[in-house]
Formats: C-alpha cells, sequence, structure tokens
C-alpha cells in the first residue's frame, strides 16, 4: 500500500466507525429503555395503579427523545458503502443488501405503527391493546437491530454465499445459514442484553438524581427497584453471551482472541489476563515480554475458548506460523495453515479470478471451468491475495485489548453495582438520604455504562482488522478510488452533524428530567400528550 | 336510532389527527428529525456521497467488469 492510499483508507475507516460510534450512543438506550418501559406498563396494566402509568410516561418521555434523535443516524453508514467502500458494497451487494432492506420495512411498519399507538393512544384504546403496541414498538426495534447485527456477522463469519466470478458478487445461497450463523444469534442476544444493561443504569442513574435532589422520590424508588432487578438479570446474560461470544471468536476469528488477550506465543493451559499493562515495545517479532503487569488466572483462557484447561490457544505468532491442530466452529479438526500458506493461497484465488475473466473474454469455457474451480478450492483465503507482510493480518492489540478489558472490568462492575441497588433500594421504606454516596454512585454510573458498551463495539471491530469480510476483503481492497481529501471533509461534516444531535440528544433529555414533577402529574389530564 | 359507525379508517385518520395536534415535546422532537433527514438525505447525500460506481457506469455489466478490474489491479499495486 502506498502511503497515499493508506491514508484514505484510515479516513474513511475512521469515518464508518465515527458514524457507527455515535449511532450505538442511541441505539443501547432506545433498546434498553423500551423495555423498561414496557415492563412498567406492565405492572400498570396489572396492578391498575395510577403512578406506574405516570412511571411509564416518563421514562416514555425520554425513550421518545432518544429515539427520534437517534433515528436515521445509522442510515449514513450505508450512504458510505456505496461511496467510500463501492468495492466491497457490489462485493457483498445480495447478502448484505437483504438483511437491510428487510430491517428498514420491518423498522417503517412495527416501529412506525406501534409506537404511534404508544404515545398517541393513552385513554384512546384499551389498557390492553396500549401495552400491546407498546411491547410490540419494544420488539419491533430489537427485530431492527436483529437484522443489522445479521449483516454485521456474516463480516465476521461469511457464510451462506458462493463467490460468482462472473458477475464478481457474492450470491446468497442459503438464507437461513445467514440467519442462523452461530455468530449472527450471539451477537443479537449479546448486543440486545446488554443494551437492556445500559438502559437500566440509565434509569437508575437518573432516579439517583431524582433522590439527590429529594424530588420525585416514588417514581425514583420504583423505577430504581425495576431497573436494578431488570439490570441485574440483564447482566448475568450479558455475561453468559459474551462467554459464548469468546468461545465462538476463538474458533470463528482466533487472531481477535488473541489480540483481545494480548497473546503472542499461545499454549495449552493458556491462562487469561485479568488486568494487565501491555509493553508498548512489543513486536510480533521480538522477544520482549507482551506485558509491562499482569494479573492472570491460569488456564482461564483454555477454558474460556475451548471449556477445556489442558486446550491448546493460539497467539499471534501461532496464527502467523500456522500448523498447530485448531477446530472449526462445526467442531471439526483441522491443521492450522500459516500466513504464509493462506498468502499463497490467496493470490491462487485472485489469478484464478483473473484468468476467468480473461478466459471469458476469448470465449474459452474449458479455462473459464479450470480457473473457476481453482478459484473456488481457494476462495476461503481470496483475501490474502492483498497481504504483502504479515504483521498487515495482526488487529492493532492495544486498542483491542484496553478495548476488551474495559468492557469486561465495566461489566463485573455493574454485576455488583444491580446488587448493590437493590439490596439498598430494593428493600421496604428504603432512607434515601442515609445512602446519599450510592445515589451520587448512581448518577456517576451512566457515563461508564455508554463506554462499557461502546468498548464492545470497539473490541468487535477493531479487532477483526483488516478485514471487512473476514478472511476474504481487507480493508484496502474495499475502498473506492477517491480523493482522501473528499473523505476527510465529509468526515469532519458528520462529526459536526453528529456533535450538534448528541447536544440536543442530551440537552433536551435533562429538560424533561428536570421538568418531570411527579406528584403534580397525579392532577393533570391524563389526555396530554407528548 | 342506533348511532352510526364512523368507518375504520376515519377513525384511524382521526387518531393521527389529534395525536399530533396535541404535541407538545413531540413537536420539537419532528422539527428535529425533519431537519436531520432533509440535511441527510437533500444535502449529504446528494453533495457528498455519490453513488462511486454509478459515476463510473450504470450497466451491472460494466460495473463487474470496474470491480472485476479495481480487485485484480488493486493486488498488483499492493506487490
Amino acid at each position: 500500500m502506498d502511503e497515499l492510499t493508506t491514508t484514505l483508507v484510515d479516513w474513511a475507516r475512521g469515518q464508518s466507525a465515527l458514524t457507527a460510534m455515535y449511532h450505538w450512543l442511541f441505539v443501547p438506550l432506545t433498546l434498553g429503555l423500551s423495555v423498561i418501559m414496557s415492563i412498567c406498563e406492565t405492572i400498570y396494566f396489572k396492578t391498575g395503579n395510577d403512578e406506574w402509568k405516570r412511571i411509564t410516561k416518563f421514562w416514555m418521555t425520554l425513550f421518545g427523545v432518544n429515539f427520534a434523535i437517534g433515528i436515521a443516524t445509522g442510515i449514513i453508514l450505508e450512504f458510505q458503502f456505496g461511496t467510500n467502500w463501492s468495492n466491497y458494497s457490489w462485493f457483498v451487494g445480495d447478502i448484505f443488501g437483504a438483511p437491510l432492506a428487510i430491517e428498514g420495512i420491518m423498522a417503517f411498519f412495527l416501529e412506525s405503527i406501534f409506537s404511534a399507538v404508544m404515545f398517541f393512544g393513552w385513554n384512546k384504546v384499551s389498557k390492553g391493546f396500549h401495552l400491546t403496541a407498546t411491547w410490540l414498538t419494544t420488539i419491533g426495534a430489537s427485530l431492527s437491530a436483529l437484522w443489522i447485527l445479521i449483516a454485521n456477522a456474516w463480516m465476521q463469519y461469511p457464510v451462506g454465499m458462493k463467490f460468482n466470478p462472473d458477475t464478481v458478487r457474492n450470491e446468497m445461497m442459503n438464507f437461513g445459514e445467514v440467519v442462523f450463523s452461530p455468530v449472527a444469534i450471539d451477537k443479537f442476544f449479546h448486543t440486545v442484553i446488554s443494551s437492556w444493561v445500559l438502559g437500566s443504569v440509565f434509569v437508575i442513574g437518573v432516579s439517583c438524581w431524582f433522590l439527590i435532589k429529594n424530588r420525585n422520590s416514588a417514581l425514583a424508588l420504583k423505577s430504581i427497584k425495576v431497573a436494578s432487578i431488570f439490570g441485574l438479570i440483564a447482566i448475568l446474560l450479558t455475561l453468559y453471551t459474551g462467554d459464548s461470544s469468546a468461545k465462538i471468536v476463538a474458533k470463528v476469528q482466533p487472531m481477535k482472541l488473541a489480540a483481545m488477550e494480548g497473546l503472542y506465543e499461545g499454549n495449552t493451559h493458556q491462562a487469561i489476563t485479568a488486568f494487565g499493562i501491555l509493553n508498548p515495545e512489543k513486536k510480533y517479532n521480538n522477544d520482549d515480554d507482551p506485558f509491562l503487569w499482569a494479573i492472570q488466572i491460569p488456564d482461564g483462557l483454555s477454558i474460556l475458548a475451548y471449556r477445556k484447561a489442558g486446550a491448546f490457544v493460539g497467539g499471534i505468532n501461532d496464527l502467523i506460523e500456522g500448523g498447530y491442530e485448531a477446530e472449526t466452529i462445526k467442531g471439526e479438526k483441522y491443521i492450522m495453515p500459516s500466513m504464509e500458506e493462506r498468502m499463497k493461497s490467496g493470490k491462487l484465488a485472485l489469478n484464478a479470478l483473473a484468468g476467468f475473466r480473461q478466459a471469458k473474454s476469448e470465449g474459452n469455457s474449458d479455462d473459464m471451468a479450470k480457473y473457476q474451480e481453482i478459484l473456488e478450492e481457494n476462495y476461503p483465503n481470496f483475501g490474502y491475495a492483498y497481504i504483502n507482510d504479515v504483521s498487515q493480518t495482526i488487529p492493532p492489540v492495544d486498542i483491542v485489548f484496553y478495548a476488551f478489558h474495559t468492557m469486561v472490568l465495566l461489566g463485573a462492575y455493574f454485576l455488583l453495582f444491580f446488587i448493590v441497588m437493590l439490596c439498598v433500594y430494593g428493600r421496604k421504606n428504603p432512607n434515601p438520604h442515609r445512602y446519599r454516596w450510592l445515589s451520587w454512585v448512581g448518577l456517576c454510573s451512566i457515563p461508564l455504562a455508554y463506554i462499557m458498551s461502546e468498548s464492545g463495539w470497539v473490541t468487535a471491530e477493531v479487532g477483526r482488522q483488516p478485514w471487512t469480510i473476514q478472511d476474504v476483503l481487507p480493508t484496502f481492497a474495499s475502498i473506492s478510488k477517491l480523493s482522501t481529501g473528499s473523505v476527510q471533509t465529509t468526515f469532519w461534516l458528520f462529526l459536526i452533524l453528529f456533535t450538534v444531535l448528541l447536544i440536543a440528544d442530551i440537552w433536551i433529555i435533562i429538560r424533561q428530567i428536570k421538568k418531570e414533577d411527579f406528584d403534580k402529574s397525579a392532577t393533570q389530564d391524563h389526555n396530554e400528550s407528548y | 336510532m342506533g348511532k352510526e359507525k364512523t368507518p375504520f379508517l376515519i377513525t384511524v385518520f382521526r387518531f393521527y389527527r389529534d395525536g399530533f395536534r396535541s404535541m407538545t415535546i413531540g413537536r420539537t422532537l419532528w422539527a428535529i428529525i425533519l431537519i436531520k433527514l432533509f440535511i441527510m438525505f437533500a444535502i449529504i447525500r446528494v453533495f457528498f456521497f455519490p453513488d462511486f460506481l454509478k459515476t463510473k457506469t450504470d450497466s451491472d455489466q460494466d460495473k463487474s467488469e470496474y470491480v472485476g478490474n479495481e480487485l485484480i489491479q488493486r493486488n498488483n499495486t499492493n506487490n
């Protein structure tokens, strides 16, 4: 890669990262808050207690603000596919397009129809119908996420397709395999359930602010109780799905797992790093120690990845050199090929594509069949044709390692957080004045939940570098032939647009929170809309 | 005489009309949504994010040709 192209790829990657990360500031709150407001309304439906209706309406308002401001921010990623990543976009069109189209239709029908009933329908439709609309809005939001995550999972683990050298596109052969890929299923549950954690922390944090200000205590304490129980269930499920994610990553993207752990030389009985500071001098081809300081748990990574203390976990250098026995996601054993072997195979695949096209232009069907066979045989390594140096296959270890460990540590923190919140505020007649410090902890934990959530995405996306499609297409083959300046311009444009939207979101949410007067709302006409 | 039943579509129309009319914070949010969509689709999409392959050619055959050449040449530049 020449310097100019590297700069172009970096700016385009930066732009995609910026868009995805800003988009992800809105989405998890929408997903988390939607379930909590649905639970609150269910309690109202069951008990008929008007307080729960007012609690539901309060959280529904904040959901509405966040939903409205965040909506469509992800579409910008689709603009970028067509402009910045046109090779990629053409290469995957059919497969990537189908889930995104379903997402668009589903989001439109479920969310827009039922959210209208949810916002406009209080006292106009029956309680049961309203509750159904609220839950369907919640389900619609999660299903929208499902299709996006299926598309993303396919990039991490491309299955269910066949490459057509004639059209230079991957064509979907098995929709079920794409939708029910273990990576997609796991990614969906891990992402959506971790968003419930963020939603719960947000509800607790805002409620704690009310307690600090000595306002709306009834709303705050009831909300904390619901969010603590829900958050505790969510964090336990997040830990469970996170554990199965690691197991899948070990088989599908072993280089990502090695980077997550800062692991260069793998071993049997491989320890897992609980905390650590990476040695910045460490490179794959020197003998420096990977850590300046670390606390490790013996056998931990072998157990996490393969459920066996004695299992071998490959490190970065093992993956470069290959030659050890590994296992596919289907449990089949194979010998890990070296990077050099993969690069050779990738070049065979790409040369076969060139040969196929040449034979086609000459009308030589025998040669076309011959080259197609070579291409198919070597296609799983197609992307390695673009690798010049094995170092290009290593993701930025420091970013991936710290993002992963930040996510895990904050996950552990939130497990404790929900337990403490539930123990203190879940009791009958709790005394918030006595635990003012805890209310401050609750409030200050809101940004930590966002850091945890974003760290998860950084681990997943930076960890799969250099691939846009795992092993099949690297970023530097996916990029369009654009000027770096044009990508820089749109980068700054998006930064401004998203920052304005984020400020608007935070400002309106804070205004709504400050405005809330729970006692006064009891005497107000419930026909009042949003 | 029994009360005449309002047709379903009119009921739906009134439901939405009344809902939009009685909005409070919703008005601000709709304004933000519309401004945002305008900026995204009428400015950013049109002026900054053209369909790159469409700027090269219109037919799918030519697009395949273009991307195929790109992928093969990208490899040559890269080596």
